[in-house]
């Protein structure tokens, strides 16, 4: 860009064709490499709903070998991984909550695609520890301009933290910070779409009707990243939503038995057609995936899971059927795959599920359904629970055991202005209370520094198979603000980020032995990955004491007085010299007494004091002749005094009543 | 009045100007001092008629929180869930005609809630055991522990809880409707609220634009209303998790046992939460009406203590019934006032005086009219009187205790229950009332706190703000220190005459030499007096709790044993200390200390109940002025004096609290007879729902009293025989 401004003429055409022409040239040595996938996954969910995940992968091979150009990688990402020297980074925005116990919490979906209500960013730097604080203010900023998100709240250093090993194994260049309450709209979506080779314009994107993906129960995207030297960049955008389809008769059923699960078809589903795929993407797939419950229950019917079985039948016939089998070889889900690069705009693709039977099944859950909640009420004080049910998950696992153990690791942050004391934890398994050191292996605690760092909790626990429930204390005092410090709508409260758990010993990778692998599909090499099991809990609301905002003045004024009290008393108190002040009173008094009687007396001496007595005036002269009365108490005394306030009280009562009778008359006149 | 003090300060001052001047505070006070009958007289009846103007003075409510924006959606409660609400009502007829528990019911309900697609969970609970603690409502709830039903107990209540969380909703906050049932004895207004909150439950279950969650109680009312959802909401905010063993708890919660209904997993449901609650509808049908042209709802926001809900939340409640629905929203009264004589005089009085005022001052708008001053009136003196007593008026009241706005509807239809059209018509407004209210609280970001919390209704759509209803009691208290500073410093200047005038005349002076030999220290006599007395009270206010340990005590009993010890701890005292007229306390010390400790105890009960301090005010302090010894010599002629003694003995009879019990249970009911063993009953209702008036009644109040009491029994002899020995 530093060359010189081309004159105008016949030069000017050679100067656009240039960068054109580099263009160009980048693409046909880069092509081969830089690679974009789009997928997307439809299932079922056992509520009636409907769940869609959308999958987008672009890769940048090492950048040594592209230069600075790319064919179809958005440049902001590399830039910015260039930059900042990213390993890794995540960002999700949600809006809603996963229900663990009706859409599952044990399937790659769940554990890697449920994110927490907000905006959720943690990253792996490439850097030197004491470079990565400052690198993540910079990429704080830097994410919230390119995603129009409030991202740049993480950049204080209370809002972020540094945990080493209970949100990600790391060498202390992972960084994580939460927002709970960054509200997620289109304005967070149509950025994340323009990282995208042809937007939603075409391909599965398209399907991306705003109104319709916004309608849903739950809403993430997320953007992921990944980078060597060795891989290049690997950009993998997701989308899920959870929908709720519409049925015929248009009114939602609610029931859950003796009814049909609502048919749908990705027509219904997104008020879209899908009409050809992204020219640019290497491969464009949609899957629809039914729950290991369904696949049970068809099995258990002796019928064979094809599309068109005893229970539910797909619109059209699945270019190929891919099964999941876990260890023990028991087929658990599978998954229907249909490719789209053959259907055209005269064409439209469109897949549907009917079903025929009413069908009840349940998700895989997690081992143990976390929550956690607030206990206690007031401004001062109150405690954390953290609650775990276990859901027998292990019994069907490994058998019936009960003297073995569940390990699980719990990551919380909690903002400063929550003082947790976290010598008070207490856990209770099934009803009694057990020595904190019987459950817990392993724990780091980085206590919380007032304006300064969160408290953050890293913690392993070891819980007996044979639990059914567990709970997990932990008190807080609430601490005070200063008043810059509030954030707007303070009244609302104060959000403690959701914790996470996560469970080790669960994998909830998926084991596609039939998949080629040169089949190049990222989504279900995605679900291959070993991915700990792991949930999120709520976010919680703790009220806070806050001042009256709407009441500066009233403050103001108020302190003002009482200062104005406390000066002026000191003041008068200090420099006032009581003894001094009645001298000089006797002192004036006499003073006056000598003046009038000279002047009464002495008529030669008036010219000289008549310059004094002009710039007296006439009230002065009264007070003083009023004065020189009272001096004198043994002639006039009190009677002529009290005569005189009487004739002025009466004064001003006629005064009064004479205004007050005049005025009601005129008024009513 | 102003004017007259002002000028007569002018006086003052001008007298003293040639004295070293004090400051004008100081000469401000000494004036009053000086003036402090004429001063107090005037300051008591402008506080008494202040406290009567107070109905002219409301103003009409307003909405505070702009995004309430009540009314500006259409509500989507349809016919259509008016008869869902028919359904649910028909189904739990029958399962209530079966059965003899509550538990049937509990079951069809929690069946009806999981089929609408919301989580649903039982919370059993204990009735309340009576308890003697005066000193809860200082302490935090969190120290009061849920009480979980053992395995022994079979009584046992069990409310039903649904929870819909919203669809797109972060759960951070829940809205709380709760609707209470009798599980034991069925009324069908009853199941007609129950079929009320689940249509609207079920409504709302629909509802895209929730973004907090719904959480619907119905609430097994056969403790008490109170008791079943301060259960509830003790269990959520303060569980227990130490139990004996999950084997015993699964039988324990053989309820939840019961329903496993199509649930694969057997799984016992746990209790479940929402998050921090924003505020809470409790609603219910009471009896219907035959009289009445509308369909009414009475509000109910009194909570314990004198503490009140935002005056948003029931403005939200009084625009929505009234401008939308089309009910007649009410407010309790007491409804002997509405007939009274006396008040109908008063309200014509000032509604002459208005016109007159308003001739003067357009702006003076106190010219109510005659009807809406005599029911604003009785309004408001409910209103006084149910915060002055500190027990909430309904459950709204444990909502309140957990810093939740909450109010209570009870809505009293005009129809026949067999008319099916107007049931459903009915069911209809009713419903479309409550989702209007759940709308506009949905709308909040903030928790309520832009609108009043410190206020007396005189209609359900007037209230006196805390600006205003504080003048009467300011005015009533002013003149207590003034006072008690007249009488101490009164009995000295007194002395100072003396010994001017003890040349002159020295029969006189030489008692007040002689008194003066005592020297400034005598206060510590009467300080001496009333520490033994107050030291009584705490004695006495901490009796019941052993006389509660009794097994079968009848309230009689009761109270005459309470009585009773109280006297002896009083002569046990007085035994020990001292009587305190062998001291030789002077009457005006006495009087003095009286009244500083009455202004202490008035003062601190403003801030913990604002409204027992305004009626205990009314009561005590022209009971302490008046209080003169019977046997005091003074220079008046028979007839004031007669007059004096004879209000003094009035008044030290109606401050006796039973007394005052029983021009309560006058005005209140119409009956004037009263019981030795109701005020035992009173005394229990007061501690039981720890309400700081018992406190007050029996901290600040009664050793007020017996004060008195010392004062007009007062035998004067010191002076006298002083004299004597001179």
């Amino acid at each position: 860009m530093a060359r010189p401004p081309p004159p105008a003429g016949p030069i000017l055409f050679p100067s656009l064709l240039l960068p054109f022409l580099i263009a160009t040239a980048a693409a046909a040595s880069a092509a081969a490499n830089e690679e974009f996938t789009e997928e997307l996954l439809l299932r079922p969910l056992p509520d009636r709903k409907a769940l869609a995940h959308f999958y987008f992968r672009s890769s940048a091979p090492p950048a040594a070998s592209i230069g600075r150009h790319h064919h179809l990688f958005p440049k902001a990402i590399s830039q910015l991984v260039k930059k900042y020297h990213i390993s890794e980074l995540e960002l999700s925005f949600t809006q809603g909550r996963w229900n663990y116990e009706q859409w599952g919490g044990f399937d790659p979906m769940s554990t890697s695609n449920a994110k927490p209500p907000g905006v959720e960013l943690w990253a792996v730097f490439d850097l030197p520890l004491s470079e990565i604080d400052a690198t993540w203010k910079n990429l704080t900023h830097t994410l919230s301009g390119l995603f129009c998100a409030s991202i740049n709240f993480l950049e204080s250093s209370t809002s972020f933290s540094a945990p080493r090993w209970g949100f990600k194994l790391n060498e202390g260049n992972l960084r994580y910070g939460a927002l709970p309450r960054e509200a997620v709209c289109t304005e967070n979506l149509t950025p994340w779409l323009k990282l995208l080779p042809c937007r939603d314009k075409a391909g599965i994107a398209s399907l991306l009707y705003r109104p319709s993906i916004y309608k849903g129960y739950y809403h993430s995207q997320k953007l992921k990243l990944r980078s060597s030297q060795s891989l290049g960049i690997i950009l993998d955008q997701t989308l899920t939503v959870v929908l709720q389809p519409n049925t015929i008769s248009g009114k939602q059923v609610q029931s859950n038995h003796g009814q049909l699960q609502p048919s749908w078809s990705m027509r219904h589903l997104f008020n879209r057609k899908l009409s050809e795929k992204c020219f640019v993407s290497k491969s464009s797939r949609i899957f629809i995936e039914v729950d290991k419950g369904i696949v049970d229950k068809v099995n258990k019917s002796g019928s064979d899971l094809s599309w068109n079985n005893e229970f539910f039948v797909l619109s059209n016939g699945p270019d190929r059927l891919i099964k999941d089998l876990n260890n023990l070889e028991v087929q658990s889900s599978s998954i229907y795959e249909y490719d789209v690069s053959n259907y055209t705009e005269e064409n439209p693709f469109d897949v549907g599920i009917t079903w025929k039977l009413p069908l009840i099944w349940s998700c895989t859950p997690s081992p143990f359904h976390a929550s956690r909640f607030l206990m206690g009420s007031g401004n001062e004080r109150g405690s954390i629970a953290l609650s775990f049910m276990s859901t027998n998950l292990h019994k069907k696992k490994f058998g019936s055991t009960n003297d073995c153990s569940i390990k699980a690791v719990i990551f919380q942050i909690v903002p400063w202005y929550v003082k947790v004391y976290y010598h008070s934890l207490e856990i209770f398994i099934n009803g009694n209370q057990k020595p904190v050191s019987e459950v817990v292996d392993k724990i780091h605690v980085t206590p919380s520094e007032d304006k300064l760092l969160p408290g953050t909790l890293e913690m392993v626990l070891r819980f007996p198979c044979s639990m059914q429930s567990a709970t997990l204390t932990l008190d807080f005092d609430k601490g005070f603000l200063h008043i810059d410090e509030y954030p707007p709508d303070a009244n609302q409260g104060f959000d403690i980020p959701s914790a996470l758990v996560s469970f080790p010993e669960f994998t909830s990778a998926r084991n596609y032995p039939e998949i080629d692998p040169l089949l190049g599909s990222p989504l279900l090499e995605n679900f291959q990955e070993d991915s700990v099991v792991k949930s999120y809990t709520e976010v919680l609301l703790v009220p806070l004491t806050t001042p009256d905002f709407s009441m500066p003045y009233n403050v103001i004024t108020f302190t003002c007085t009482v200062l104005a009290l406390y000066f002026g008393s000191l003041l008068n108190a200090l420099r006032r010299r009581i003894g001094e002040e009645e001298r000089e009173l006797k002192k004036t008094g006499k003073l006056i007494i000598e003046f009038l009687f000279l002047e009464n007396s002495n008529p030669h001496l008036t010219s000289l004091n008549s310059t004094a007595v002009t710039r007296h005036g006439l009230i002065p002269q009264l007070l003083a002749k009023l004065r020189g009365q009272k001096v004198d108490p043994t002639e006039l005394g009190s009677s002529s005094e009290s005569i005189g306030s009487k004739k002025l009280l009466f004064k001003v009562v006629f005064v009064a009543v004479a205004a007050v009778l005049f005025h009601y008359f005129s008024t009513n006149s | 009045v102003v004017l007259k003090n002002s000028i007569t300060v002018m006086e003052s001052s001008a007298k003293q100007e040639t004295q070293p001047k004090p400051r004008l505070i100081v000469r401000l006070g000494v004036f009053l001092a000086s003036h402090h009958i004429l001063f107090s007289v005037i300051c008591c009846s402008a506080g008494i008629i202040a406290l009567l103007l107070l109905p002219s003075l409301a103003k009409n409510t307003y909405l505070s929180e702009n995004a309430l924006i009540p009314g500006s959606a259409n509500p989507l409660f349809s016919t259509e869930d008016a008869i869902e609400a028919n359904r649910f009502m028909k189904g739990i007829e029958a399962v209530a005609g079966d059965s003899i528990g509550g538990i049937d019911m509990a079951k069809f309900i929690a069946q009806q809630i999981e089929d609408m697609g919301a989580e649903v969970c039982y919370h059993k609970f204990l009735p309340h055991s009576k308890h003697f603690h005066p000193l809860k409502f200082f302490t935090s709830m969190s120290k009061d522990m849920a009480i979980q039903p053992n395995g022994t107990d079979t009584n046992f209540g069990i409310n039903t809880i649904g929870i819909i969380r919203a669809p797109r909703g972060d759960g951070k906050e829940a809205i709380v409707l709760v609707t209470p049932y009798n599980s034991q004895r069925v009324h069908s207004n009853e199941l007609l609220s129950l079929a009320l909150g689940f249509s609207v439950f079920s409504l709302l279950s629909r509802a895209a634009w929730l973004s907090k969650d719904i959480v619907w109680v119905s609430a097994d009312s056969q403790f008490g209303e109170y008791a079943s959802v301060s259960a509830w909401l003790n269990q959520y905010h303060n569980p227990v998790f130490l139990s004996h063993s999950v084997i015993s708890d699964t039988k324990i919660y053989g309820a939840d046992h019961i329903y496993d209904g199509n649930t694969e997993k057997g799984e016992f449901k746990a209790f479940k939460r929402a998050g921090t609650m924003a505020a809470a509808l409790i609603f219910k049908v009471g009896q219907t009406r035959r009289y009445g042209d509308r369909d009414s709802v009475t509000m109910y926001a009194e909570a314990s203590n004198g503490q009140m809900p935002n005056l948003d939340l029931l403005n939200v409640v009084h625009y929505l019934a009234v401008h939308r629905q089309g009910f007649r929203v009410n407010i309790a009264a007491f409804s002997s006032l509405l007939s009274s004589a006396w008040l109908r005089v008063i309200s014509e009085f000032f509604h002459t005086l208005g016109t007159v005022l308003r001739k003067i001052n357009p702006d003076w708008k106190l010219d109510i009219a005659v009807p809406d001053y005599v029911e604003g009136t009785a309004n408001l003196a409910n209103s006084i009187y149910n915060q002055a007593l500190g027990v909430p008026t309904g459950s709204h009241g444990a909502f309140r205790d957990y810093q939740v706005d909450a109010v209570s509807l009870e809505f009293s239809p005009t129809f026949n229950v067999r008319n099916e059209n107007a049931k459903s018509l009915f069911l209809l407004r009713g419903g479309r009332l409550v989702e209007g209210v759940v709308r506009s609280v949905n709308n909040l970001l903030e928790k309520f706190h832009q609108s009043f919390f410190l206020y007396f209704l005189t209609a359900p759509s007037k209230f006196i703000s805390v600006g205003v209803y504080m003048i009467p009691f300011a005015l009533l208290l002013a003149p207590l220190p003034i006072v008690a500073a007249a009488l101490a410093d009164g009995r000295k200047t007194m002395e100072k005459l003396a010994e001017k005038s003890i040349d002159d005349n020295k029969a006189n002076g030489s008692a007040g030499f002689l008194q003066s030999k005592g020297g400034s220290w005598k206060w510590l006599q009467a300080a001496k007096v009333l520490f033994v007395i107050q030291l009584w009270a705490v004695l006495v206010s901490l009796l019941p709790y052993y006389i509660t340990q009794i097994p079968g005590a009848t309230p009689m009993q009761s109270a005459v044993i309470w009585a009773m010890l109280s006297i002896v701890i009083l002569i046990a005292l007085y035994v020990m200390f001292g009587s305190p007229y062998s001291a030789g306390v002077e009457w005006k010390l006495l009087k003095a200390t009286m009244i500083t400790s009455i202004s202490i105890g008035l003062g601190l009960m403003s801030i913990i109940n604002f409204a027992t301090a305004q009626l205990g005010a009314l009561i005590v302090i022209p009971m302490c002025l008046f209080s003169r010894p019977l046997k005091a010599r003074s220079g008046m002629n028979f007839l004031p004096r007669a007059v004096l003694l004879a209000s003094n003995i009035t008044l030290a009879a109606l401050g006796f609290p039973p007394a005052a019990l029983l021009i309560l249970k006058g005005l209140s009911k119409g009956s004037w007879t009263v019981a030795v063993g109701d005020f035992w009953v009173w005394m229990e209702f007061l501690w039981e729902w720890s309400s700081a008036t018992y406190l007050y009644l029996f901290l600040v109040h009664l050793p007020c009293w017996l004060l008195c009491i010392h004062v007009l029994l007062h035998p004067c002899r010191q002076a006298e025989s002083k004299m004597k020995q001179e």
